[in-house]
C-alpha cells in the first residue's frame, strides 16, 4: 500500500522479496545495500537467528530519485524463507506494492521453489490480491552453480504466465539491480494506473 | 493493488502534527512518532532529533504485526497497547483506528499513568483525522481525481533509472 505524502512531497512503496529458504533474498538486499550511494539508503536491518537465517525480516529503505517533484522511496523487505515461518511471511506481505520472487536455480531446490511460489499465491489471495495482477518479477538466482537447472525448464515450471524474469548471481550482484529496477518500474506503473 | 493507499495532504499533516506536538507537552514525552501500520513514518515531534526514524517506523510496524498475530492465536482481535520498559527510556505504543501506531518515548520526567491518560485523548483525535483522510482518499479514487501520478509517463519512470 503506497503512501503519498504531499507535505514532504514523497511517495513510499513497499517491495517484498519472497522465495524458498536459502535462495538468496537477504543476499540481494545486502548487495543493493553495499553498492548504493550512502545518501540514497538508510540503515539495513536484519532480524536473523544466530546462524544468520532470517527470523522475521530484513529491511532496507532506498531512495530512487524524483518523479514530478516527488521523492520516490522504496522500502525493501525480505521474508523468512523456511517453511515453518509462514505466519511471519503473511504479516510482511501486508500492504505490499510489488513482489520479487527469488527462485533457487539448483535442480534439487525445484520442489522448494514450487512450494514457495504456491505459498506466495495463497498468502496474497488471503489478502485479496491476485499474483497475476500484482507487480511481480521473478529472479532465477544462483545461475553460476554447476547444478543449476536449464533455464527453459525453470521457466516452464515457475513462470508459465511470463512475468518479467532475470537470471542472477546475487553473491556477485549479477542481475540484482536489473531485478530491482524492473519491479520498481512495475510498481510505479501500477500506481499511475490506480490514480487514473 | 493500491486500493487502500494513504494520501496525506499538507493540511492533514498540520492537523496531525498539532496533535502530537500537544501530546509531547501534555505527556512530558521525549519523543512521539506516528507510524503507518505498514511501517511508514507519518509525523514526529519532541526532542529525539537525529535518531533513525525510518528503522524505528519499520520495526514498530513489525512489532505490532507480530503481536497482532499472537493475539489472533490466543483468540483476541488485537493487543492495541504495548509498553516496553527500559532502564532510562520507555516505549508506549498504541494502535489507533486499526491503522496508525502512536509511539511515545518517555523517561522518568513522566509516568506510565500520565502517558496512558494523554494518549487516550490524542489517539481519539488522531483516529478522527485519519478517518477523514481515509474518506477523502476513497472519494478521490472513486471520482477519478488526478494526482501527480496519474500524469506520469513511462518516460518519467524510465528517467528514474537512467542514472
Amino acid at each position: 500500500m503506497s503512501f503519498i505524502n504531499y507535505s514532504s512531497r514523497e511517495i513510499n512503496c513497499k517491495i517484498v522479496y519472497y522465495g524458498p529458504g536459502l535462495c538468496g533474498k537477504t543476499t540481494n538486499l545486502q548487495f543493493i545495500y553495499n553498492k548504493t550511494n550512502p545518501d540514497l539508503k538508510g540503515k539495513m536491518i536484519s532480524l536473523a537467528t544466530e546462524t544468520e537465517r532470517t527470523l522475521f525480516f530484513d529491511f532496507l529503505p532506498l531512495a530512487l530519485g524524483q518523479i514530478r517533484g516527488f521523492k520516490t522511496r522504496f522500502h525493501l523487505y525480505t521474508v523468512p524463507g523456511q517453511v515453518f515461518y509462514d505466519a511471519s511471511r503473511k504479516l510482511i506481505l501486508k500492504g505490499v506494492d510489488g513482489v520479487v520472487f527469488v527462485a533457487d536455480s539448483q535442480i534439487e531446490r525445484m520442489e522448494a521453489n514450487i512450494e514457495s511460489l504456491d505459498n506466495l499465491k495463497l498468502n496474497l489471495a488471503e489478502q485479496g490480491y491476485d499474483l497475476h495482477k500484482t507487480p511481480c518479477v521473478i529472479q532465477y538466482n544462483k545461475r553460476d552453480l554447476p547444478n543449476s537447472a536449464p533455464l527453459e525448464e525453470i521457466q516452464k515450471v515457475l513462470n508459465p504466465s511470463d512475468m518479467p524474469e532475470f537470471e542472477a548471481c546475487a553473491t556477485t550482484g549479477e542481475g540484482v539491480f536489473e531485478t530491482l529496477k524492473a519491479v520498481a518500474r512495475l510498481v510505479l506503473r501500477d500506481l499511475k494506473q490506480m490514480n487514473r | 493493488m493500491n486500493d487502500t493507499q494513504l494520501v496525506m495532504y499538507d493540511e492533514d499533516f498540520r492537523k496531525i502534527l498539532a496533535v502530537v506536538q500537544r501530546l509531547v507537552q501534555d505527556a512530558n514525552a521525549k519523543g512521539i512518532f506516528v507510524v503507518d501500520r505498514n511501517g511508514q513514518l507519518i509525523a514526529e515531534a519532541g526532542e529525539m532529533r537525529g535518531i533513525d526514524t525510518t528503522s524505528l517506523a519499520s520495526l514498530t510496524a513489525g512489532c505490532i504485526a507480530a503481536t497482532g498475530g499472537l493475539a489472533k492465536i490466543v483468540g483476541e482481535e488485537e493487543f492495541p497497547v504495548h509498553f516496553h520498559q527500559g532502564q532510562q527510556d520507555n516505549l508506549h505504543m498504541t494502535l489507533v483506528a486499526g491503522r496508525i501506531i502512536l509511539v511515545v518515548v518517555f523517561d522518568d520526567r513522566s509516568s506510565l499513568g500520565l502517558v496512558r491518560l494523554r494518549v487516550k485523548k490524542a489517539g481519539a483525535e488522531l483516529a478522527k483525522i485519519f478517518e477523514e483522510i481515509r474518506k477523502k482518499t476513497e472519494q478521490e479514487q472513486a471520482g477519478g481525481a488526478g494526482t501527480p501520478f496519474s500524469e506520469i509517463t513511462d518516460e518519467d519512470i524510465d528517467n528514474l533509472f537512467s542514472v
